[in-house]
């Protein structure tokens, strides 16, 4: 382990003992949060029983909608406009302030055009996600040297296998990006609008045990939730490192 | 060796006017044979339209006016099968490791596995690449990187190889010793070769011909013949006529400089 991996753990475990010792000597209330040791203990209640999964199943199977919407939509845009300069300095400026949108005002839209259910949780999800793609598209369209474009000419590439062998991997960090940011936030507003406008799926089950107090399920899902997220992120991570390592960077 | 392998009959590009900015006369008009087998050297001052020339020869441009023919065959703003191009910037794929790089061509003219594996291996050790054939290029230096790019063209078996300031990034070291390879290598393979090159000591210790560029439009405002033998290497640096011949060079190509420069003759 390097170093800062080290110095990573040993604060995360520092934090964690703190607030566990805080608990315990009631410098924070129970009803405000029980220790990280009970979490655990709620978390592994929660595994080893059927209630839960469901639920889980729910919340990633609409992450993974949105999240792959995103990523394709995301990228396709993002090739249009970059083959389109004249459509892309249109369009920048709503890019570039696209994040300052908040995006759950049209969650009343949604309802209205898809229904409750899964569809209005995956679109604002969508909507989170596709920007990040977009732009991540952009940019490492936007690095490809030209000497390769050049490169692809002298091998006499079509345009499809110099998409293919040239621009994708020669972009592909950068998607890389685009990626896990699209996954983040595809998360977020699978989330966020489980909580708001579902009777199903992690989001809702959290808001529902803490509408009734019920602490240990709570922190129990929450405790569950970011550990799948930051494990699929490490996974993202560990890809997008041994790509950057690969190129020197 | 006098036979014609590329020729260029009345060649000028001009790039268009775009966005606010006035039309660009780059290169021309101007003829030029390339003679099979030779080492063709072009020298010219910065903006001259050098890396246009060998754009308009590899096809990657197509002449404004003029014909381009390589091999009794027009080109046409498209790279025919024959020639093989190696650039000034570093054009190895990061994403792949170096024997991949050297087998990017053969592959994708689905070429046999063994093939493949004959031909990447030759030129990995013509290039002296054997023990970095599992290397990723940023683990390499730019000379070694280039020395890829060299060889992924070289395995292509190119009858015209087009070098454009490929040593321009390199120390003066590595580019003399860099200069011998590509002797070695033009007359093993026995292809014809052109090189575009700022430095006239490169041009002069590589080329059979040397043609000297104008300021921009350029035109050839003449072609030397260095007249050494095939056989040779940096060492003819050290012969009085090389000294002669880059004094010579420099002569042809001062007051050109300084025009692209925005000086007048002094």
């Amino acid at each position: 382990m390097s170093r800062a991996g080290a110095w990573r753990l040993g604060i995360l475990g520092g934090a964690v003992a703190l607030l566990e010792l805080l608990c315990r000597l009631g410098a924070i209330k129970k009803i405000t949060m029980i220790p990280p040791s009970e979490m655990a203990l709620a978390l592994g209640r929660l595994m080893a029983g059927p209630a839960m999964w469901p639920h889980a199943a729910k919340t990633f199977g609409n992450v993974a909608w949105a999240f792959l919407i995103a990523v394709l939509a995301g990228a396709t845009i993002g090739v249009v406009l970059h083959a389109l300069p004249g459509l892309r300095r249109a369009l920048d400026p709503w890019l570039a302030t696209w994040y300052a949108v908040p995006v759950f005002v049209f969650y009343p839209l949604f309802i209205v055009l898809f229904g409750m259910g899964d569809a209005p949780i995956i679109a604002i999800a969508f909507l989170f996600s596709v920007a990040a793609m977009t732009i991540a598209t952009l940019d490492g369209l936007g690095r490809i040297p030209r000497v390769l474009r050049k490169t692809a000419r002298v091998h006499r590439l079509t345009p499809i296998e110099r998409a293919l062998r040239i621009d994708l991997p020669s972009a592909f960090p950068y998607l890389l990006t685009g990626v896990k940011l699209a996954l983040a936030y595809a998360f977020i507003g699978v989330i966020a609008s489980e909580f708001i406008l579902s009777g199903f799926g992690l989001g809702h089950e959290i808001s529902f045990a803490y509408n009734n107090f019920d602490n240990r399920t709570m922190y129990g899902l929450m405790l569950f939730l970011l550990t799948a997220v930051v494990l699929i992120n490490l996974v993202v991570q560990r890809i997008e490192r041994r790509e950057l390592r690969r190129r020197g960077r | 060796m006098s036979q014609v392998h590329a020729r260029l009959m009345g060649v000028s590009r001009v790039y268009p006017a775009a966005a606010g900015q006035a039309a660009v006369h780059a290169l021309g008009p101007l003829d030029l044979d390339l003679r099979r087998g030779e080492f063709f050297g072009v020298v010219g001052p910065s903006g001259c339209g050098k890396s246009t020339l060998l754009d308009v020869v590899a096809g990657l441009a197509a002449p404004s006016e003029g014909r381009v023919t390589f091999e009794q065959r027009d080109v046409a703003g498209e790279v025919p099968d024959g020639i093989g191009v190696v650039f000034q910037e570093d054009a190895s794929f990061g994403w792949l490791t170096v024997w991949d790089n050297v087998a990017f061509g053969l592959r994708r003219a689905g070429r046999e596995a063994a093939e493949v594996q004959r031909r990447v291996d030759e030129a990995l050790r013509f290039m002296g690449l054997v023990d970095f054939a599992r290397a990723y290029p940023a683990q390499l230096s730019g000379g070694m990187r280039q020395r890829v790019c060299i060889a992924r063209t070289l395995v292509m078996e190119p009858r015209l190889i087009l070098l454009d300031e490929p040593f321009g990034a390199l120390d003066a070291q590595t580019r003399l010793l860099m200069g011998d390879e590509l002797l070695r290598l033009w007359r093993a393979s026995g292809a014809t070769v052109m090189l575009i090159t700022h430095a006239l000591d490169e041009a002069a210790m590589l080329s059979d011909r040397v043609g000297v560029m104008s300021a921009r439009p350029g035109r050839f405002i003449d072609i030397i013949d260095t007249g050494w033998a095939r056989e040779r290497d940096s060492r003819i640096a050290a012969e009085p006529s090389f000294g002669a011949l880059t004094a010579r060079l420099w002569s042809l190509l001062r007051d050109e400089s300084l025009k692209a420069l925005g000086h007048q003759r002094p």
